[in-house]
């Protein structure tokens, strides 16, 4: 009898349904949601997307970077920079946002590639603040203070004058739709493309690399060259998120843009109380956080230390996160990547 | 004509030594085995020639290619496979999906294209019973069959083995050598460390000593065995 491989699982393929099911609601939102909740969905829709970058990244490959928010300030202020200096639509600029942010990545993990571990975390954090200084100088972007995208600029956006039409909404509500739909569009390719990278052979050796690098050079993976995948691929999606967040914003700061708090410090914490290295930790772990978030928000400070309290928490008593808790209780994976081999000469307990 | 050589090859770490001056050459598909007491240089010398440690001085040459420079993870693709003395495995990966990163990846094949080598490999090991089961799991002389299992799947030339029968049972070690023997028989060239001597001897051509980092004795496993320099060196008596 012939030996066959299979990723799927009864829980998988229900997941398929029950996600396409997700996905159709998700498009169709702004046809029944209020602006509030379009906003909402957006704040957690750029944080999954950061948080499944950042999930990649040291999940998957073991890079635990806090530098992220180079990225998204860069990428923020490519967009500013090419609706303000070159006089681009914004839309179109988020792409170019992902490209800045990827030519800001390259030299950053040629030096931050020299340390490991702990070093290599508070490499990228320096790095990260070295860029904020930096931008802070460009006075035609406001400086430090900051600035604005210009009214014309929004008013007449790509894509806005349909959506207002076709929703029969204003114009503020329509950037809010568009902005929303684009967030759809990124968290769905991340996914996707993340879920398809660990499907492949790539996906193998980056999960060989983590699990013991100095072997799995010795069966030939090219552990130098996956690192620079990870950290590249992550860097363009985080510059990316990072344009469309202030796309939608319209002001920037470089403070705000280069946040170590919002853009890193709050993505690990979802990542962590989630479960790092799963697709489904970040998604869970996002929905707690923004619960939180909402929950607590009149309790100013004590928000910070709940947070705080409840990560070491998790961290002590479910070290693979709420997901990692209920997938060892339950055996459940949505986005299976283990290679079963079923048939031949394995008996059925052994599958 | 031989797959690999070593000329004055030379490492040390510090003050220390580790390898010194070693030469030799390895005959296409012949089994050499390298015996010397603890701390002799055994697990350097199969770093230097696997490329996780790289020679201070000296040239080696393997398959008719100066590979000296040459990372670790090129020498895997140019047909050198080895096993770590303390099992690596991908501890979160399956045993399967250990086998599949080596073929693929060490072979520079699709999934597809390995699967069924795979499969064979871990038929031969007898390792296929625990195929879906994360390589953490495994017992020790499971470890030590992942170990050349995963190192097989890569189809190397050269096969090194770092003790692979060091702490099984006696029965464990019988196994395991009907596998070795059987990989040698199709032609692979295997280069084996190894303390427990009689598994060594019923596999190995030839034998090769090595005391504080020299070698000190290369020939037939019976003579080497029986000259009065190595009993004193290697097995710390005086016969």
């Amino acid at each position: 009898m012939a030996y066959t491989v299979t990723t799927q699982t009864p829980a998988s393929r229900i997941a398929t349904i029950l996600g396409a099911i997700t996905i159709v609601v998700l498009i169709s939102l702004p046809f029944f949601a209020g602006r509030g909740t379009i906003q909402d969905m957006f704040f957690i829709l750029t944080m999954l997307v950061l948080a499944q970058l950042w999930n990649l990244l040291a999940g998957y490959g073991g890079l635990v970077s806090i530098g992220q928010q180079a990225f998204v300030g860069m990428g923020a202020y490519a967009m500013f920079g090419a609706v303000i200096l070159l006089g681009f639509d914004p839309v179109p600029s988020i792409l170019l946002a992902g490209v800045v942010a990827l030519m800001i990545a390259v030299p950053t993990a040629f030096f931050a590639f020299r340390l490991n571990g702990a070093y290599f975390a508070i490499g990228t954090w320096v790095i990260a603040e070295v860029v904020r200084l930096l931008v802070a100088q460009w006075k035609t972007l406001g400086g430090g203070t900051g600035t604005s995208l210009p009214r014309e600029a929004t008013s007449d956006m790509w894509f806005v004058a349909g959506i207002e039409k076709l929703l029969d909404v204003r114009s503020a509500a329509a950037r809010d739709i568009l902005a929303y739909w684009l967030a759809l569009a990124l968290a769905l390719v991340t996914i996707g493309g993340i879920y398809w990278l660990l499907r492949t052979r790539r996906g193998l050796a980056l999960a060989a690399v983590r699990d013991n690098s100095e072997a799995a050079q010795s069966v030939g993976v090219d552990a130098v060259r996956m690192k620079w995948l990870v950290f590249l691929t992550s860097a363009f999606g985080t510059g990316l998120a990072g344009g469309l967040i202030y796309m939608q914003k319209a002001r920037i700061s470089p403070d705000a843009a280069f946040s170590v708090t919002d853009w890193t410090a709050y993505v690990i914490f979802i990542v962590v109380i989630g479960g790092i290295g799963t697709i489904e930790g970040p998604i869970v772990g996002v929905l707690v956080f923004f619960t939180l978030q909402t929950l607590l928000a009149d309790f100013g400070s004590w928000y910070l230390m709940t947070l705080g309290v409840l990560a070491i928490v998790i961290m002590l008593v479910a070290p693979r996160g709420l997901w990692g808790l209920l997938s060892e209780r339950t055996g459940l994976h949505l986005f299976p990547i283990r290679r079963r081999l079923t048939g031949g000469k394995l008996k059925p307990e052994e599958r | 004509m031989s797959i690999l050589s070593l000329k004055s090859v030379s490492k040390s770490f510090g003050a220390l030594t580790v390898t010194d001056d070693a030469s030799f050459d390895v005959p296409q598909g012949q089994a050499l085995g390298i015996i010397g007491p603890n701390g002799a240089g055994k697990s350097t010398l199969f770093n230097l020639i696997t490329g996780n440690i790289r020679a201070d001085q000296g040239r080696i040459h393997f398959d008719g290619r100066d590979i000296t420079k040459v990372s670790a993870m090129e020498r895997c693709l140019t047909g050198i496979g080895r096993s770590f003395q303390i099992p690596q495995p991908f501890e979160k990966l399956t045993v399967y999906e250990n086998l599949l990163v080596a073929a693929t990846h060490g072979r520079n094949m699709s999934e597809r294209a390995v699967r069924d080598d795979c499969i064979d490999v871990l038929e031969r090991t007898e390792l296929i019973g625990r195929a879906n089961t994360p390589a953490g799991q495994l017992s020790l002389l499971e470890r030590k069959r992942l170990e050349l299992s995963r190192a097989m799947a890569t189809q190397p030339k050269l096969l090194l083995l770092d003790e692979i029968a060091g702490g099984l049972t006696e029965g464990e070690c019988q196994a395991l050598i009907g596998t070795i023997k059987d990989v040698h028989a199709q032609g692979v060239t295997i280069i084996w460390i190894e303390h427990v001597l009689h598994a060594l001897t019923s596999v190995v051509e030839r034998l090769l000593v090595l005391d504080f980092g020299k070698v000190i004795g290369l020939g037939d496993p019976q003579q080497i065995m029986a000259s009065q320099e190595v009993r004193e060196i290697y097995l710390g008596i005086d016969v």
